[in-house]
């Protein structure tokens, strides 16, 4: 689009940043990391579909120090887009939209996000028996 | 002095031309995977360090392959719905667009395709 030479709006750069404008765009961005994590699990899948040497080699990769701190983003991502994603849907309703209560349930989000993402991991170490 | 014709505020479609298609899908197939994805990270938890055969114990086990296969739906139904705003914000150029958008939508078919084949696979397989 040619803009010509007019005076252009200040762009994100120039605003400070918020609780508001931050959890926003990371809405964004954990989905999209949500989305490379998603091709993942579809070779996860077809790796067990293929057979169980292919399945282990699957295995080993994602318990690799590298897999897991991807799993350990992955977790994050998924409990803070699911947890923001509640918190739109109350949006839609029309609710919480007053600026104290946007910044009270931003910080559940990311509270309940990190929380959930601390269960989860105790869990599955839990279960392995502390491996 | 309404500024649409009485033929657009019929058909309530805006800019977009789909109307409030993508917004509700959007949120339906969110809606859906608010359960689905906390079974599935209760699930993986589950199955963490397993071999095929426990894998396999687990898609043939109570409600796994059905919950699995919805899982998988609504995922890359939402992801699809997802990336396609994404790529609208940020692709300016005509072409690039039409071409993302119409490689996103048949990315999201084949992951969908691809990933349910192959539990049918496990689960039916030897």
């Amino acid at each position: 689009m040619n803009t010509g030479n007019r005076p252009l709006s200040p762009h994100l750069q120039v605003y400070k940043p918020q609780i508001t404008s931050v959890l926003s765009i990371l809405h964004r961005i954990t989905g999209i990391g949500l989305a490379a994590g998603a091709l993942v699990l579809v070779y996860w899948l077809n790796a067990a579909a293929y057979g169980p040497d292919a399945f282990e080699r699957a295995q080993d990769l994602l318990a690799s120090w590298l897999g897991r701190l991807l799993l350990l983003g992955w977790t994050w991502a998924l409990f803070y887009h699911l947890c923001n994603g509640i918190r739109h849907m109350f949006w839609d309703a029309g609710r919480g939209l007053e600026l104290p209560q946007v910044h009270i349930t931003g910080w559940i989000v990311v509270v309940a996000s990190l929380g959930f993402t601390l269960i989860s991991w105790f869990a599955s170490y839990g279960l392995l028996g502390g491996v | 002095m309404a500024l649409r014709s009485d033929l657009g505020r019929v058909r309530g479609l805006g800019s977009a031309k789909d109307g409030t298609s993508h917004w509700w899908a959007q949120r339906v197939t969110a809606v859906a995977l608010v359960p689905l994805s906390i079974w599935f990270v209760f699930s993986v938890v589950n199955l963490v360090g397993v071999d095929k055969d426990g894998f396999k114990v687990w898609l043939n086990g109570p409600g796994s392959f059905v919950l699995m296969a919805l899982f998988l739906i609504a995922l890359f139904y939402h992801m699809q719905l997802g990336l396609q705003v994404v790529i609208e914000d940020y692709v300016h150029n005509e072409r690039n667009k039409v071409i993302s958008l119409v490689l996103n939508k048949l990315l999201a078919v084949f992951l969908v395709v691809s990933s349910i084949t192959a539990l049918m696979r496990i689960a039916f397989g030897g």
